[in-house]
């Protein structure tokens, strides 16, 4: 493939280090280039964080190009109306787990929260497809990372990437009781 | 698991998808680095985690953090002026707190040599500026390798190393935050065996030494001597890449940028041909000259200052050549990294008939930033709180580096100026003289008090001086991932000897000294009060422990963390938890009312205090 552009977001803290991580190496292990970088500004937690993933012979910048991603990939509900804003592509696609931990003008009262359906009227405007994901008896919030991995899986959105390459993934970076739970609740989703 | 510590000693190399500050321990292991030393700075504390990952009695290279980027140089030197190869890292204006050591050692016959890695901030990603540190690099006679890739880290570290070794001269290789972070499969070669001698070389006949009087400028001319033989052999160095489209226009460019203008070449028809140096320092004039008159039009595209750009010009001035160089234009060339989208704005601005800017597409949805916070549970957000009640609206704060500098953003705004590590005491200084009316607080962490804040409170019992200063006590460095600090008892390598602030202040003669736990806040409200009413140089520290480690080492051990807080029946919606203290757990529902996001609560209770109507209930 020429170029398949990812960009990830969410907050700090939530766990796109790893996912973003996962992703790569289940893309190498595909057999296509990939490389990308992290970016995160000051804080440890609380404060926007996104990752770069630019797979394929043609990307150069670990930095994706602004509204030119094929997909993005939020873990949080502002974060995933400001990805799809300011990089995805029209006609691109929207996976985002529906966790909401308000900024600061929500909390203060200035501004509302974003709605799902303001999310849906954006995505429509930019003819993008929306994939919401949500999942009601999840014991740990620590592994909404690994429930959307396995929602990109099943629905087989990163090109030539398919379910063993995220498991060989996640095996490389995680190890005893942690991979284990992660495996089972992945091989659940993703079926 | 993969380790990534087997991975680093592997001995017959292999290909691994690394960071920039991973490929480039393979490299330090590979070319025999034996002393390794660094302060945490962000882009580059990574390097030190790839360090740790190795184990320790595997490791041929001793690590330190050392207390500031200044006496981590002078580590790395004093190894290397004893025959051991050396490297020094840290961030961008680290170099700053170093320069005064740095720009001595192109001036020393450096005998095992050493490498100095610079994490450059273009852009001020997590940097109070986005200095360009290649004026170093020129103010003190230093080559300066440029990569722009991990795998380009990787090799260039190796070829650094070596250029060190060979010419007893100090190398830098100038990294970007992008370069560091970025990350993609790095094919390492075989692992060299080392025979590393434990006997100290240093000779005073490899000197002078001593750059006093005569001798400092014949050590000068020693140094221009290298610098001019370093000359002809740069012009050899397989490090520059030359890419023909058969055009009349060229650019000139070095490092991430160059990957940023290669994204947008992709998209365009005629593509101008492109020279991509590996060695912005001294440059390959030949080389230059040559791709200058090969062209009408030469662009240089170069992120932050126009370094390349005189040089250049002054080479084509010499050479008589009528090539059209484009340099900088507005200021905004000026700003920022060069990302793709930028490279293609700056490239529209020159040749518009090939490159046009990215329009932005209109949207009616406008979102604000969500910027850096403390964490849920922060003892930095417990004691702003406090201290915010005890100030007046007149009164002046002087912020410092370090995760307490966040107080300065809504809703605390406490912290009203900022320098750099260590300036708090002296700054707060100078703004308590001629003032009867504004009383001056300033703030310094505990890492920092260390790195550079000793000097300012010397200065401020030595004379005299009116002001508080509050230690913000958290027992690490935690805005650079967690590193020990002196007054831990823990150095990276070992348990060491603990150095407590508070006898620390006493020995250095500060008589008024308050301590208190932030969780504390009417205690910490009345010394803050107490203080601000006294005479004199006053002390307070505020002591939480960083609750991000705390939470960490709880979960890693299978600790229960306590129950998150809830918000019970008798608030009355006055939105002092959400609103004025501010912890990011507590949100805002629809109609109004205040809840706890669960997920981000920590249990920690330190905001039940904060409660008017005392509704946040602790759960057993």
């Amino acid at each position: 493939m020429k170029k398949y552009d990812i960009f990830l977001a969410g907050v700090g803290g939530q766990g796109i280090g790893l996912l973003s991580e996962t992703l790569a190496r289940a893309v190498d292990y595909s057999g296509q280039r990939v490389i990308g970088a992290d970016t995160h500004g000051l804080a440890q937690r609380g404060g926007m964080v996104s990752s770069h993933l630019r797979v394929g012979t043609g990307a150069h910048s670990v930095l994706i190009t602004r509204h030119s991603a094929d997909l993005v990939v939020a873990l949080e509900r502002h974060e995933a109306l400001r990805g799809m804003l300011d990089y995805l592509k029209d006609g691109g696609t929207l996976v985002y787990y529906d966790a909401v931990w308000q900024p600061l003008d929500v909390r203060l009262r200035r501004t509302a929260q974003v709605r799902n359906e303001d999310i849906e009227a954006e995505a429509a405007r930019k003819k993008a497809k929306v994939l919401r994901v949500f999942k009601e008896d999840l014991a740990d919030s620590r592994m909404q990372n690994v429930i959307i991995m396995a929602e990109l899986s099943k629905a087989k959105l990163i090109p030539g990437v398919e379910k063993e390459h995220y498991t060989a993934a996640l095996s490389d970076l995680l190890s005893g009781r942690v991979l284990e739970v992660n495996l089972k609740a992945f091989e659940e989703v993703a079926g | 698991m993969k380790s990534m510590g087997e991975m680093l000693l592997s001995t017959g190399g292999g290909s691994e998808i690394v960071i920039g500050n991973t490929a480039i321990v393979r490299a330090m292991l590979e070319a025999g680095v034996r002393v390794a030393t660094s302060y945490p700075g962000s882009p580059t504390p990574e390097i030190a985690s790839a360090i740790a990952s190795i184990p320790r009695e595997r490791n041929p290279m001793y690590f330190e953090f050392s207390v500031n980027e200044k006496v981590a140089t002078e580590v790395a030197f004093g190894a290397s002026i004893n025959g051991h190869l050396s490297c020094v890292f840290f961030k961008s204006v680290g170099l700053n707190v170093a320069a005064d050591t740095f720009v001595q050692l192109s001036m020393m016959e450096l005998i095992g040599g050493m490498v100095i890695v610079l994490g450059d901030d273009p852009g001020a990603n997590s940097s109070q500026n986005e200095q360009d540190n290649r004026h170093y690099a020129h103010l003190s006679y230093t080559p300066v390798f440029e990569p722009a890739t991990p795998s380009e880290v990787y090799v260039m570290f190796k070829q650094a190393a070596d250029l060190s070794r060979k010419l007893r001269m100090p190398v830098i290789v100038r990294l970007s935050t992008h370069v560091c972070h970025a990350k993609e499969k790095v094919y390492f070669g075989p692992m060299p065996v080392h025979e590393h001698g434990n006997k100290p070389l240093f000779c005073m006949e490899n000197g002078p030494y001593i750059p006093i009087a005569a001798d400092a400028l014949k050590m000068k001319r020693r140094t221009l001597h290298k610098f001019w033989e370093l000359k002809d052999l740069l012009e050899e160095l397989p490090v520059n890449i030359v890419e023909d489209n058969s055009s009349e226009r060229g650019v000139i460019t070095a490092g991430a940028p160059y990957l940023s203008l290669m994204d947008v070449l992709e998209e365009v028809e005629d593509k101008p041909d492109v020279m991509k140096l590996g060695i912005v320092h001294p440059l390959p004039k030949n080389r230059i000259l040559q791709f200058l008159k090969a062209h009408k039009e030469v662009k240089i595209l170069e992120e932050l200052d126009d370094v390349l750009e005189r040089e250049i010009k002054a080479f084509a001035y010499d050479n008589g050549l009528t090539t059209r160089i484009l340099g900088k234009g507005d200021l905004e060339d000026w700003i920022g990294e060069y990302t793709p989208d930028k490279v293609r704005e700056v490239l529209s601005k020159c040749w518009p008939d090939t490159f046009k800017p990215v329009k932005e597409p209109d949207s009616p949805v406008k979102l604000n930033a969500r910027p850096a916070q403390m964490c849920p549970g922060c003892g930095h957000r417990s004691a702003f709180h406090a201290i915010k009640l005890a100030l007046k609206d007149t009164d002046i704060t002087v912020a410092d580096i370090g995760c307490h500098t966040l107080g300065y953003l809504e809703p605390y705004r406490v912290g009203q100026v900022l320098l750099c590590m260590g300036h708090s005491t002296g700054t707060a200084a100078g703004l308590s003289m001629f003032n009867d009316s504004r009383r001056v607080v300033a703030f310094l962490g505990d890492s920092t008090f260390f790195h550079a804040g000793l000097p300012g409170i010397v200065n401020a019992v030595f004379n005299k001086h009116n002001l508080t200063l509050i230690i913000m006590e958290n027992g690490t460095t935690a805005m650079t991932g967690h590193q020990d600090h002196p007054a831990v008892g823990r150095n990276f390598n070992d348990v060491s000897q603990k150095i407590p602030v508070r006898q620390v202040l006493e020995g250095l003669g500060v008589s008024n000294i308050r301590e208190i736990d932030t969780y504390n806040q009417a205690g910490l409200k009345e010394y803050v009060e107490a203080a601000l009413e006294e005479e004199g140089f006053k002390v307070i520290i505020a002591r939480h422990p960083c609750m991000l480690k705390f939470t960490r080492e709880m979960r890693k051990k299978g600790k229960k963390l306590p129950r998150p807080v809830r918000v019970g029946e008798k608030c009355n919606l006055k939105y002092v938890c959400v609103g004025q203290f501010a912890c990011p757990s507590y949100q805002i529902a629809d109609g109004g009312r205040v809840w706890v996001q669960e997920d981000l609560c920590i249990g920690d209770r330190s905001c039940v205090q904060t409660c008017p109507s005392q509704a946040i209930e602790p759960v057993e």
